[in-house]
Formats: structure tokens, sequence, C-alpha cells
């Protein structure tokens, strides 16, 4: 019986933020288009300035472009991620939150629904931007498309319940931008996705060893070596136990008992 | 204040609250029996909100208890939670999504089979004469009947206990009065049990139960007569005026 109930309570929820996809045109416009613009102007002014060496999982030299897609896959998902951070909070302010987490199911399940939800998300977007980069040549071995799923579904979910949990402690909409200058940017200019680590060590130590405590890092290489249809351990380790952490800290802040969330913000009335 | 009723729809005893240091409820207790329609009165910063969030589980106190149907919200809250319906205060529809779209999602939370949802759905909207807008979005109604379709999402999985926190703010007259009575008609026909938070007085009929919430503490609670006879007023605006005026320490 529960089962059931949890299995309709997830495919209710999976169809609701297709739906909201859907009729969100703009928003699956502008994800395509960031990375877009990254990959076919950035990566295209940069490949002539930056020499990338043979590193795994490349057996040859690369183009730039080529080096920086699997950093811009990763960079669809944490800016998924934090959208629905942003859309967590912005539905906790105009309720729709509430209509979720009154749901006769436990709250943990709930949340994990609305993690896979905003994965599901992320990863139709994630494909909607291989296919474009395909068409400009940009392309992987066919075995690393099938391989970067299940890496995509760890990214995804580890990504959004930092999110979640940085939704549970923002008090205001407003804070969001906040969320953009200390959390997004850091994450992504400090991180694997725009350079090779060895590259950031050479012209700062400090950092390098930032990049490399960064969990978007690993969120990178594991996608990286994925769509080369490799595993990467040392990753893959790593953004499970952040995935395992963020996720019981998030549920723990909206655990109605002893979270952060009950205290924050007394109704109007 | 505590109550001790195995029979009521709802049970809420010695429940407190507070933000930090801002006690928000204290020792609040009342219930609410099957087919009764119980208005919960108080001005603006009374605690009905905290209470409703409360009562809901969106927020938890460990002082106090609070039963839906025998079902302790805190040791049993997925029975507690599956038996009641809610229309919060700030509306919580999917405007971008059609009202079918709305209630089937909700119908999914409640983990109702597609056959029974489409049936219920149905028959909600139907009585609230909303079957033909059910292919509308959200976005293109107004907002008497967007009201109309919380409610009707709220009765989806047919629930013992509704509560309505305020949801005719902001509704012109005529609309207000419509929803009014189509929740009292609910009461009277299915034997429902409701919780309405107001500061509406006119929303109040002569056979209601009222509870008269002031500064987080129950002032008043009983029939609409009794409330008044308390105060020794003769009206249920004057015996709120009273019970509402000045510190309810």
């Amino acid at each position: 019986m529960i089962v059931n109930h949890a299995w309709r309570c997830l495919r209710g929820v999976l169809m609701r933020e297709a739906l909201r996809f859907v009729h969100q045109r703009e928003r699956f416009a502008a994800a395509l288009v960031r990375p877009l613009i990254w990959l076919l102007v950035f990566a295209a002014g940069f490949r002539a300035a930056l020499g990338v060496s043979i590193i795994p999982p490349y057996e040859t030299y690369i183009p730039y472009e080529v080096y920086i897609a699997p950093g811009l896959v990763a960079m669809i998902q944490l800016f998924n991620g934090m959208q629905s951070s942003l859309s967590m909070v912005y539905d906790r302010e105009m309720g729709s939150m509430r209509t979720l987490l009154v749901s006769p199911l436990p709250r943990w399940y709930l949340l994990v629904c609305k993690l896979l939800a905003g994965t599901f998300v992320s990863i139709l977007q994630v494909y909607a931007f291989l296919l474009i980069a395909a068409l400009f040549g940009i392309t992987m071995p066919t075995i690393g498309y099938a391989w970067v799923l299940p890496a995509l579904i760890v990214c995804g979910l580890m990504l959004g319940s930092i999110a979640m949990l940085l939704s549970s402690v923002i008090k205001q909409l407003e804070n969001f931008a906040g969320i953009m200058n200390f959390v997004i940017f850091p994450m992504f200019f400090l991180s694997s996705a725009l350079y090779p680590l060895w590259k950031m060590r050479e012209s700062s130590n400090l950092l390098y060893q930032i990049c490399v405590l960064n969990p978007f890092t690993h969120a990178t290489e594991l996608v990286r070596f994925a769509l080369y249809g490799q595993f990467n351990t040392a990753a893959a380790v790593v953004v499970a136990v952040v995935l395992i952490v963020f996720m019981s800290l998030a549920v723990y802040a909206y655990n109605p008992a002893r979270g952060m969330v009950s205290r924050k913000g007394a109704p109007t009335n | 204040m505590s109550v001790n009723r195995e029979s009521a729809a709802l049970e809420v005893s010695g429940l407190s609250f507070d933000f930090g240091a801002n006690p928000a409820l204290v020792d609040v207790g009342f219930s609410v029996d099957a087919g009764r329609f119980k208005v919960l009165l108080g001005p603006n910063g009374a605690g009905k909100t905290t209470l409703f969030s409360l009562i809901t589980r969106l927020f938890d106190s460990s002082a106090g208890c609070i039963k839906v149907n025998g079902a302790d919200l805190r040791k049993d809250s997925l029975k507690a939670l599956a038996r009641m319906g809610v229309v919060f205060q700030a509306p919580t529809l999917d405007l971008d999504l059609s009202v079918r779209q709305n209630l089937m999602y909700h119908a999914a939370l409640h983990g109702m089979d597609k056959v029974d949802a489409l049936d219920q759905m149905e028959e909600e909207l139907a009585r609230l004469e909303m079957a033909e807008r059910s292919d509308e979005k959200i976005r293109q109604l107004n907002g008497g009947h967007r009201r109309r379709v919380e409610i009707a999402r709220a009765l989806m999985h047919r629930p013992r206990l509704l509560l309505l926190d305020e949801p005719t703010v902001g509704l012109d007259v005529p609309t207000r009065f419509d929803i009014v009575e189509h929740v009292h008609r609910l009461v009277r026909d299915d034997g429902i049990a409701v919780l309405w938070a107001t500061h509406l007085i006119d929303e109040i009929y002569d056979d209601d139960e009222v509870i008269i919430l002031h500064q987080g503490r129950v002032r008043a609670d009983g029939t609409r007569s009794e409330v008044v006879a308390t105060t020794g007023m003769d009206s249920i605006s004057g015996a709120f005026d009273v019970l509402t005026r000045g510190s309810a320490e």
C-alpha cells in the first residue's frame, strides 16, 4: 500500500516538474544559452590562448571546447540545482511547497522526490545541450552518452541537495542574488570545469587546494570520465559522500520538530 | 486549557509555541466534532496561521498534543495528515498548470489511483460549478475560482477534517459568501468537520461554533450564542471587541 502510494507520489512530482518545464520555455532556453555561449564563444576565443595537454580521460590533444564541455554539463546541473533552490524558496513563500510537505508520506521521501524531479529536468537540459554541441562537432564517444546518465543522476542529486539545504536557510527570495555571487560563481570558477587543476596549481597552490576541496570539481570529473566511458572512483566517492551529508542535513533542516525552518520567519498572523 | 474527546475530528490540547522569545501560542486547547463548522476568530497577529502551521505539521511543538480523528499528529503523523484537507491562506496552486493537472498532482501526493482521482475530481468540480473549466490554466481564473479549485483540491482525498486559513481574503463580497455557504453545505451534507480561520465576523452562521484567539490564547470557545453570553454583549461583534481588547494575559 505504502509502496504504491510512494510510487504514485514520485510519479506525480516528476510529472508536475515536467509540465512546469514544458510551460517554462524561457527557463529551458536560458538553461541552454548560458553553456552554449561558454562553449561556442568563450571556448572559441580561448582555444588559441590555452593549450590543454594530454590528461586522463583524454588520449590525445584536445581542443579547448572539448575540454570544457563536461564542465558545462556540470554547470547546467549546478544552475538547475540552484534554480530548484530558488523555486523552493519561492514555493515556500508562495505556499506550494506546503502542499507537498503536508502530504501523508515521510518528509525525507517527499524531499527526495523533489530532488529527483529537479535532477530529471537537469538531465533533459544536459542532453539537449550535448545534442547541440554535437551539431557543432563537439562529440564524445557514443558509449559516453549512455555512461554519463548515472553520473548525471548522482551529480544532479548532490548539487540539488546542496541547493535544498541552502533553500532551508535562505529566509527570503531576495537573498538568492547572494547565492549567485557566493555559491554558484565560486563553485564554478574554483573547479576543474574551465581549466585542468594542474594549470591552476601552476598559478596558485592555494587556489588549487580550494579547487580540490570543491565538490563541484568532483562532479565535473565524474561527468567528464563518464562521457568517455570511464569511471572516476575518487570523484564518485566524493560525490556520493557529499550527496549523503547534504541530503541528510536538508532533511534535518526541513524536519518540523528539529529543523531550522520552523523557527524562522514567523507567519504574518 | 485542555480537552479529551475521543469523537473529535480535531483535538488540540495544551499547545504552546514560540518564535524565540516571543510566545505565539500559549496553552491552546479546543476540539472540532464531525459535522461541525468551527470558526477560529482572531485579529491579525492572534496566532491563527501559527496554529494552522502546527496542525498541518509544518511546524512542530513539543508542548501539547494534536489529534486528527484520534491519530496523534506527532506519533502517527501520516495517518493524521491523510485525514485532513487544507486550504492555506496563501494561494498554493501552480499557475501554469490546468485545474485538472493541479488536482491530479494533489491526488498523486495522496496516493490515489487515477480512476478514483478522476471520479473524485469530477464530483468536486461539479459541486463548485467548475466542471467545464477543468482544462483551463489557473492563471486564466479569477481569485474566487482559484479559491474554489483549492477547496476542491483539499477535498480530493475525502478528508474528515477541512482546515481553511482565511480563505476569503481578497475576494469580493458575493464570492466570499458563495464560498462560505459552500463550505457550510459540505458540513451539513457530508458531515465533515471544518476549522475556518477568519477575522471577518460576517462569515459566522448562527449555529457555528466559535473560538476567539487573542495574543496566542483562547479567550472563548463555544457556540456563537454561548460566546456572546459570556461577555454580556448582544452580538458576536461586541463579544469579539470585548475579548480582544488589551492584553490576553
